[in-house]
């Protein structure tokens, strides 16, 4: 493809050209200029900030630090693959051309769509353990008070993944939608002929088929949830006593809550070694382009 | 019906009924919460015993300290959202002609740039891009919040719209410059005619990603008068005693543009954006 396009190129008249090539240039600049002045400056700054050996020997002696690591490595574990493989699955039912199916996906694409701040919040109030909505049924039906949802480290955990595969789980089954619906439909035909199963079906076709698709969602969702702020942030807070902060909202918490602003980059920083391979490949099959 | 379709057709019902309460949950929590009078709200009740209005009258009326600006910061975040959509449909379309149609050299290295900029997180750029605006003197003004979020909007949308731009058929730019078109021409005349399914699609991914803002909205700006609703909402946080109720009817307010901006442009969105994920 970009052979072709450059032999095209080369095709033009020589004064044609060189016209089209200010013009070029001159509908360019507006993003080039945005790319040097909010792109690479905050990207070269920070990286200067995070240069000081200090923030990273306060980092590793500060508990919070080492438990915010763990926390992060729970977070995408859990709740990307949980939310990839719901989506995957997903998707086979909304790939279904009933009616009610179709009203059905209107409404479960809300939560994407909405802003996260009420949402979130609602979620919050709902898990109070003293006056939400869940312990209070629990209440009701058991006579015995629910657990303290947000007050601890791992059920706190557990509601921001919750919360997080409820917010974006529409638009990766939207995307995995979109995949499977680019099968060929004889693949499926020639595997009712042969008389496989649901599962087999599945195994064998839809699977290998979406089998790049799969990786590339887990790894760019991987990135993405990386700097999720505010399934954290509005949620628990981070607490109780930053037991649940993940890298995304320590480095904001040392930044503008304890005026650290070193510290608080150099947070950021110490997930490039895990991010920079991800972008790496992450690019190397977004520009690839040609797979299924 | 055979036995067997109807066992299939009663699976198909029990998961869509699972995802419709797992999808409305929280946001019925929210409505009910908002019509519950401010008596009842730690009774944890499914349905308020005597629903009202009255956290919707205080919302309208700006009849509470956390609220005393609440129509200025709505407009807020509609200016905030109109202006980033508006600038990321100028700079991704004009970059994407460039790009995809008139073949600038360097094209595809800026192309690239965009494309890794969609992969940085925004979160791990909130403490340079603070330190950045503070030197360009835009600290506290809906500017910063508005390039910021163009900044985070327009990797997607060129990356999109490239897609789009390079399987419109090159001979039609071909004629029109053989009928003697400037370049200015063609992307005014050919280019954004063409384009306009999937400028829709961006103009309105840029405007929600906007509009739902919290964390930069929250950073960049202080000011009473210039904080979008997003950043009043997180106010509500800051103590114990907040009025939740009013606090679910201010959420009811923010939430309900975004979704009926999604659901106008619906059929723009789904095959928009997805296309320039799928391609993968």
């Amino acid at each position: 493809m970009v052979a072709v396009l450059d032999v095209q190129a080369g095709e033009k008249a020589p004064g044609r050209l060189s016209q089209e090539a200010v013009w070029g240039l001159i509908f360019l600049v507006p993003y080039i200029v945005l790319f040097l002045t909010l792109v690479i400056y905050p990207v070269g700054y920070g990286l200067i900030l995070g240069t000081n050996p200090k923030s990273y020997v306060r980092l590793w002696t500060d508990p919070v630090f080492v438990r915010t690591i763990v926390n992060t490595a729970i977070f995408l574990g859990v709740a990307v693959n949980i939310k990839l493989f719901l989506a995957l699955l997903l998707s086979g039912f909304f790939v279904h051309e009933q009616r009610w199916i179709r009203w059905l996906s209107v409404i479960f694409i809300l939560p994407w769509a909405i802003p996260s701040i009420p949402t979130i919040l609602s979620f919050r109030w709902m898990l109070n353990a003293e006056w939400g909505m869940i312990n209070s049924l629990i209440f009701r039906f058991t006579l015995e008070d629910g657990p303290n949802w947000l007050l601890d480290r791992w059920s706190g955990l557990g509601m921001i993944c919750l919360v997080h595969i409820w917010k974006y789980l529409p638009f990766w089954t939207l995307i995995m939608l979109a995949g499977r619906l680019a099968i060929p439909k004889d693949l499926y035909e020639s595997a009712d002929v042969d008389g496989a199963s649901g599962l087999q079906k599945f195994r064998y076709v839809t699977f290998p088929s979406m089998r790049n698709l799969y990786i590339t969602c887990t790894l760019l969702s991987t990135i993405m949830s990386l700097g999720d702020f505010n399934s954290i942030y509005l949620l628990t807070g981070g607490g109780p006593a930053d037991a649940t902060q993940t890298l995304a909202t320590l480095g904001i918490r040392y930044a503008f809550g304890m005026s650290e602003v070193e510290v608080g980059v150099s947070t950021v920083v110490v997930a490039l070694p895990v991010m920079l391979p991800l972008l790496v490949v992450m690019l190397r099959r977004m520009k690839k382009g040609d797979q299924p | 019906m055979s036995l067997r379709k109807i066992l299939a057709e009663s699976r198909l019902v029990l998961i869509g009924v699972i995802i419709f309460v797992w999808t409305l949950i929280p946001i019925y929590h929210l409505f009910v919460m908002s019509i519950t009078p401010r008596v009842e709200t730690f009774a944890g009740a499914i349905w308020p015993s005597r629903p009202t209005l009255e956290n919707y009258e205080t919302v309208v009326k700006q009849g509470h300290y956390y609220l005393e600006h609440f129509w200025q910061q709505l407009w807020n975040s509609a200016f905030v959202a109109v202006m980033v959509s508006l600038i990321t449909l100028t700079i991704a379309a004009t970059a994407t002609f460039a790009i995809s149609r008139l073949r600038v050299r360097g094209g595809r290295l800026v192309s690239n740039m965009a494309l890794a900029t969609y992969l940085i997180p925004p979160a791990f750029l909130a403490i340079p891009m603070y330190k950045v605006m503070g030197v360009y003197g835009l600290l506290n003004t809906q500017w910063s919040l508005i390039l910021t979020m163009v900044t985070f909007a327009s990797p997607y949308a060129i990356w999109v719209l490239k897609q789009y731009a390079d399987k419109l058929p090159y001979e039609l730019d071909e004629a029109a410059r053989i009928d003697g078109a400037s370049p200015l021409q063609i992307f005014r005349l050919i280019y954004l005619p063409l384009m306009a399914p999937s400028l829709v699609a961006i103009g309105t991914y840029a405007l929600l990603l906007a509009w739902n803002e919290y964390l930069y909205a929250f950073l960049l700006l202080s000011a009473d008068k210039d904080i979008t609703l997003a950043v009043a909402l997180g106010h509500f946080l800051t103590t114990d005693d907040a009025p939740f109720n009013v606090l679910m009817a201010t959420g009811a307010v923010y939430a309900l543009p975004p979704a009926a901006v999604y659901y106008a442009f619906r059929r723009y969105m789904v095959s928009g954006l997805t296309a320039g994920a799928v391609k993968s």
